[in-house]
């Protein structure tokens, strides 16, 4: 293999061109990214940089010596528009062409908007995953002093915004579909601490309701948006509107390549497509798991899947699988969360350290008499040494 | 913090560049242990083995206390991202954190385990 082109300048993305020089390949490596930057670092879009604690330059994953280390060709500003796997070229948005031996997918996620909150959505309506969707969200809370927010979504995105709009002295809003935040991630008991971090701090939650339009005033480009309309008929009041309510795959670009994508560019369990020199990473990969297959969108995981895919790729085979530590976190209201294993599987969830009243503490999620998952409050220490034992526990055990 | 005038410093120290910063009794860093000296920077002190080192607590990557984090052998992995860092020298051994943090020497006197930092970052 004498080169290799990386479609996706991410997180994923910069982590395999670190790990083809790590392990040895000194060919020619290209890197294309959509956006017109090399790759940042996106969990501080929703916390610091939002809070303006934050440089943009603070924000890149690599600096100039180490970029000239890795050698790579960087194609930024410009969308790769089709693969064919047979040639291993990619088309680009500008017309040219790059063509490799190996094939690395990187494209990660869209930001999931809801109906009328697309391309033609009034001022006002934001998302955030990307830097421009951040640098676009803060100007807008800076030009609307005492501006309204809603938040669209209580996942970790969600959360994460409404923590920052909320310190940088906002009133805020949060409407959630499901029955409380993050309940199908956490559990109920859990889910419970979440709704009282969310009221201590004064953020309004709406749960068990769904989104039935925004609202807006004005024409043309001084369309605003005035609020969210609710499915039980409410209006709620904004200024400005967040919408956190996931991602979905970039894989549009792979239509007609002959790589199965089904929720993700489907691989084997080492980040293997059908096409041995085509691998993918990061939140577009859906790989084959112990439990089927499964694709991540945390940082922690576009950080590790890399080494596999890379390993498989340069072997021109699978001889390595994929085992993700499962681990994230979230920083909001001033606490740090940290989440690993597999909490929605289970059956009790016990409060092993501290209490959640106290805002420090760690529980573990057991199922069948093992423990499944860990969630920490503020207590990294203790959650560092029981993921690790339920990792260790899961090695010799029924697998991730 | 209260930091002592130094008496007893390693060679090359200089009383006029450096305190002693008292962090904790030797008997409460048992192996395996760490100690926080909160302050402006604030500072890490591990037991590594039976061997005392100090750095600065705040992961060079990110914010996150480095006294928190997982010690194996001479090695800190950080709590929040796994950057690990060589205690002897400050210098991160894996990503994503690629500065060092800086080293500070140790001191045990009296039962107690005192850090020399430089004056200026001696936190009053």
């Amino acid at each position: 293999m004498r080169s290799v082109v990386v479609v996706g300048a991410s997180l994923a993305g910069m982590r395999a061109v670190e790990e083809l020089r790590a392990q040895g390949f000194d060919g020619r490596i290209s890197v294309v990214g959509e956006e017109p930057y090399l790759p940042y670092d996106r969990p501080p879009l929703s916390k610091a940089y939002l809070m303006g604690t934050c440089s943009p330059e603070s924000l890149a994953l690599a600096d100039e010596p180490a970029l000239d280390e890795l050698a790579a060709e960087w194609h930024l500003g410009v969308r790769a528009d089709s693969l064919d796997p047979g040639t291993r070229s990619v088309r680009l948005s500008d017309g040219r062409e790059v063509t490799a031996d190996g094939v690395v997918i990187a494209t990660g996620g869209l930001a999931r908007r809801l109906p009328g909150t697309g391309e033609e959505r009034p001022a006002g309506v934001h998302t955030v995953r990307t830097f421009d969707d951040a640098v676009a969200l803060r100007a807008d809370l800076e030009d609307h002093d005492s501006a309204r927010v809603v938040v669209i979504g209580a996942g970790w995105i969600g959360a994460e915004v409404a923590s920052t709009c909320r310190a940088l002295g906002h009133p805020v809003t949060i409407v959630e579909g499901d029955t409380a935040p993050l309940a199908r991630a956490l559990g109920p008991t859990m889910a419970e601490v979440c709704t009282s971090l969310h009221a201590d701090h004064g953020v309004g939650l709406r749960t068990g309701v769904g989104v039935e339009s925004i609202t807006s005033s004005g024409f043309g480009p001084w369309k605003r948006v005035t609020g969210v309309v609710l499915d039980d008929g409410s209006h709620v009041p904004a200024d400005v509107v967040v919408v956190g309510i996931g991602i979905r795959p970039a894989t549009d670009w792979l239509a007609g390549s002959g790589i199965p994508v089904d929720n993700g560019v489907l691989c084997d369990s080492g980040c293997v497509t059908v096409f041995p020199s085509v691998v993918a990473v990061g939140d577009v990969a859906r790989y084959h798991g112990p439990r089927g297959p499964v694709r991540h969108e945390h940082w922690t995981n576009a950080s590790e899947q890399a080494a596999t895919a890379v390993r498989n790729l340069l072997a021109g085979t699978t001889v390595e699988e994929y085992r993700p530590s499962g681990y994230f976190w979230s920083d909001q209201y001033g606490v740090r969360l940290q989440v690993t294993g597999h909490p929605a599987d289970a059956e009790e969830v016990t409060v092993v350290d501290g209490s959640p009243e106290g805002r420090r503490f760690v529980a573990e999620y057991r199922r069948a008499g093992s423990t499944v998952g860990v969630l920490a409050m503020n207590n990294p220490k203790l959650f560092g040494r029981l993921r690790r034992q339920m990792r260790a526990g899961t090695a010799q055990g029924s697998g991730v | 913090m209260i930091s002592a005038p130094v008496t007893n410093l390693p060679e090359g120290a200089n009383t006029a560049e450096h305190v002693m910063v008292p962090a904790c009794a030797v008997a409460d860093l048992p192996e395996g242990e760490s100690f926080r000296i909160p302050g402006e920077v604030p500072i890490a002190v591990f037991n590594a083995d039976g061997e005392i080192y100090a750095i600065d607590d705040t992961c060079s990557h990110q914010d996150a206390s480095l006294s928190e984090g997982w010690l194996e052998g001479c090695f800190v992995e950080c709590p929040l991202h796994a950057a690990s860092f060589d205690l002897r020298t400050g210098m991160p051994t894996c990503l994503p954190a690629k500065k060092p943090v800086r080293t500070h020497p140790v001191v045990v006197q009296d039962g107690m385990v005192h850090v020399v930092v430089r004056n200026q970052e001696a936190v009053a």
